[in-house]
């Protein structure tokens, strides 16, 4: 056996090698002398190339908020993976734009903070701060009316608020007013609560501009929801890919993209646009400013950008926004494309005062029209 | 009782005196230290904590002080929030207490050292903990709206569960969810308490010629009440803060006020409220701080006869 001040040498002996070992170990510094964390530009590191191989000399990327489900994303993040072999870390899939910023403030200054951010449109306007600006190669393909000046955030795809149904359950509805019916008791669900989720928000949207109303006031759809939870249809369950499959939920308000996903895996899920107004939102794309990787996010955000991810968007059953480019140039994944179908009917899209208008009103009435 | 008792009694009176005063002069700080690990623990991660979570609701975004967030507190939705909270703790607190207690009782008829009791025990260990996203989960499965018990009574006894609205979705499934962690944790809380209660203070009420309303009334409940009220408290505290088991079962309109918090923080829609968590944080402290003043109070006048 040990003698006692043999043992405690061996520990001493121990416990200063791993906190030395603690020491050493650090990221290795970029290769070249640019730094990345200012580049706004891919000219800014001389060139795409220069830019591939700086962030591959950083190897990795962390994202954020992206299920592998919304929008086609998990494909995404494959591509890029075996494209330019960086590895993606995928962090909290299934946490709010909100919870991103969190994020970002809680874990500054580390390895694990967020790279790349894609959020909501509130959340942007509100959180400018926390993004640093950078112009993607095709710059001047996306619409002046989809990015902010100097880069700070850019659209990156759109979907529009459709209504998914069981087909093997319950019957199309053609019209909002359809779903007051009794064929619908207790199987109307939303992606969430209006005064916390941006699915939910959009679908109170819709419910306001097909019930007449406009995008100033979301009075006239929260009577809707008031008048479904009346009838006995309002289930005040969250719709997801799960409760979709077990036939909880058989009708549900969410993003084309989101009710295509579920389409694509759950038998007999239809889904379908009302005609007359359609509401989108653009999500938007931000690289963080205290990015652990810098090179990567900005590469992440040249690739988001490239054809290739666009056309992945339409594979998932979201607009990308440079979906006019790609159809001019002939780029255009044509069998995505007519899978999904056209954006068309009446688009509305609420402005940021709007948006912030409405979240008040909805604070103040939701909660009392749907107990 | 008898005469031959009461030197007993006075020798180990004069025996504990001296004892008592000869601790509190030697050594007395060095007593203390042996709490200090916990005292920090119990200040680093409960004491700071809390207030720095309560604190932020008086301060704005940016910094400032403000009084917003209090005056928010009385919004028509945030006081309903209120409302329902309190209405959900209590009532679940006193059914909770009345079934626990009452299977208290019934346990206290089998052997102490026997299987049952130790099954109960065990049992009731385990599910006064088993609250959050797998209970929410297993009453879903159960009886939800496409769940197992409820497809077997629309067939067998064409009864349909949810004819008057999706209620397990809504405060009133609170209401039957919260009860099954609640009658476990009386259970636990309040076993010690009956078995205290000595099969000597029957006979003595029984010579003396009580009844059993006499029983009970006059020594049973007086003796009792300190710890069931104890335990009521408990349960109300747990039913109050519990967070997770609505989460997972309410998903609209946030009717309680730990989802409310939940809200204010991570809402996407509605910005610029996370202040307003601490707010609401103070709100749920004040109205503790208010239940525990009444329990004292209730306290001192039930265990008045033990002064």
């Amino acid at each position: 056996m040990f003698k006692k001040c043999n043992l405690a040498a061996l520990a001493l002996v121990a416990g200063v090698a791993i906190s030395l070992s603690a020491c050493a170990g650090s990221t290795t510094p970029a290769a070249s002398d640019v730094d990345a964390a200012t580049a706004t530009s891919a000219e800014d590191f001389g060139g795409l190339d220069a830019l591939v191989a700086a962030a591959q000399a950083e190897g990795q990327l962390n994202v954020i908020a992206l299920p592998d489900n919304w929008a086609n994303y998990g494909a995404i993040k494959a591509l890029f993976e075996e494209k330019y072999g960086i590895t993606v870390n995928s962090a909290d899939p299934d946490i709010s734009s909100a919870e991103e910023i969190a994020a970002a403030d809680n874990l500054k200054g580390q390895d694990t903070a967020p790279d790349v951010f894609d959020l909501g449109t509130a959340v942007t306007l509100a959180s400018t701060s926390y993004f640093a600006p950078y112009q993607v190669a095709n710059w001047s393909e996306i619409p002046d009316a989809n990015k902010e000046a100097t880069g700070l955030y850019v659209n990156d795809y759109t979907g529009s608020m459709s209504i998914g149904y069981d087909s093997n359950s319950v019957p199309e509805p053609k019209s909002l007013d359809d779903l007051l019916g009794s064929d619908y008791k207790g199987a109307v669900a939303l992606n969430g609560d209006p005064t916390q989720a941006g699915a939910a928000f959009a679908a109170v949207g819709l419910a306001t501009v097909q019930s007449g109303g406009t995008l100033d006031d979301f009075t006239p759809g929260i009577d809707f929801f008031q008048k479904l939870n009346a009838a006995g249809n309002f289930l005040p369950v969250n719709a997801t890919g799960a409760t979709i499959a077990s036939g909880e939920t058989k009708v549900v308000f969410d993003w084309s993209y989101n009710n295509l996903a579920a389409a694509a895996t759950v038998d007999g899920w239809k889904v379908t646009t009302l005609p007359g107004a359609v509401y989108t939102s653009f999500y938007n794309q931000a690289i963080s400013k205290d990015a652990p990787h810098p090179a990567s996010a900005r590469l992440w955000q040249e690739f988001i950008y490239s054809a290739e991810a666009q056309n992945l968007f339409i594979v998932g059953g979201a607009y990308p926004v440079t979906i006019q480019t790609l159809q001019d140039a002939g780029t255009v994944d044509k069998g995505a494309l007519d899978t999904l179908g056209e954006l068309k009917g009446d688009l509305v899209t609420p402005t940021a005062k709007q948006a912030e208008d409405n979240a008040a009103i909805l604070a103040s009435k939701w909660a009392a029209a749907i107990s | 009782m008898t005469v031959a008792n009461a030197p007993a009694l006075t020798s180990t009176g004069a025996g504990a005196t001296p004892r008592r005063q000869s601790v509190s002069g030697r050594g007395g700080i060095l007593r203390f230290l042996g709490l200090t690990p916990f005292a920090l623990y119990v200040l680093l991660f409960l004491g700071i904590p809390t207030v720095l979570a309560v604190s932020t609701g008086l301060f704005t975004e940016d910094g400032g002080l403000t009084l917003d967030n209090i005056v928010g507190l009385f919004a028509p939705n945030v006081l309903t929030a209120f409302g329902n909270s309190f209405f959900v703790s209590a009532v679940t607190a006193v059914i909770g207490a009345v079934i626990g207690a009452l299977v208290c009782y019934a346990m206290l008829g089998t052997r102490p050292d026997g299987a049952l009791r130790a099954i109960v025990d065990s049992a009731s260990s385990v599910l006064a903990q088993f609250g959050g996203v797998m209970l929410a989960f297993a009453f879903i499965a159960a009886i939800g709206s496409q769940a197992l018990l409820t497809k077997f009574l629309a067939e067998a006894f064409g009864l349909n569960l949810y004819a008057n609205g999706p209620w397990l979705y809504q405060v009133p499934g609170l209401l039957v969810v919260y009860l099954y962690f609640q009658v476990p944790l009386m259970i636990i809380t309040f076993m010690p308490a009956l078995e205290g209660l000595k099969t000597t203070w029957a006979e003595a009420n029984a010579t003396l010629g009580g009844t059993r309303f006499t029983y009970w009334t006059r020594i049973a409940i007086p003796v009792l009440a300190p710890s069931f009220i104890g335990s009521l408290l408990l349960l109300f505290a747990n039913a109050f803060s519990s967070y997770a088991t609505a989460a997972a079962l309410v998903s609209q309109g946030a009717p309680i006020v730990p989802l409310q918090i939940r809200s204010a923080l991570v809402s996407e829609t509605v910005l610029g409220r996370e202040n307003m968590a601490g707010a609401l944080a103070l709100g749920m402290v004040v109205i503790m701080v208010i239940v525990m003043w009444g329990y004292s109070v209730l306290q001192g006048r039930t265990s008045r006869w033990q002064k």
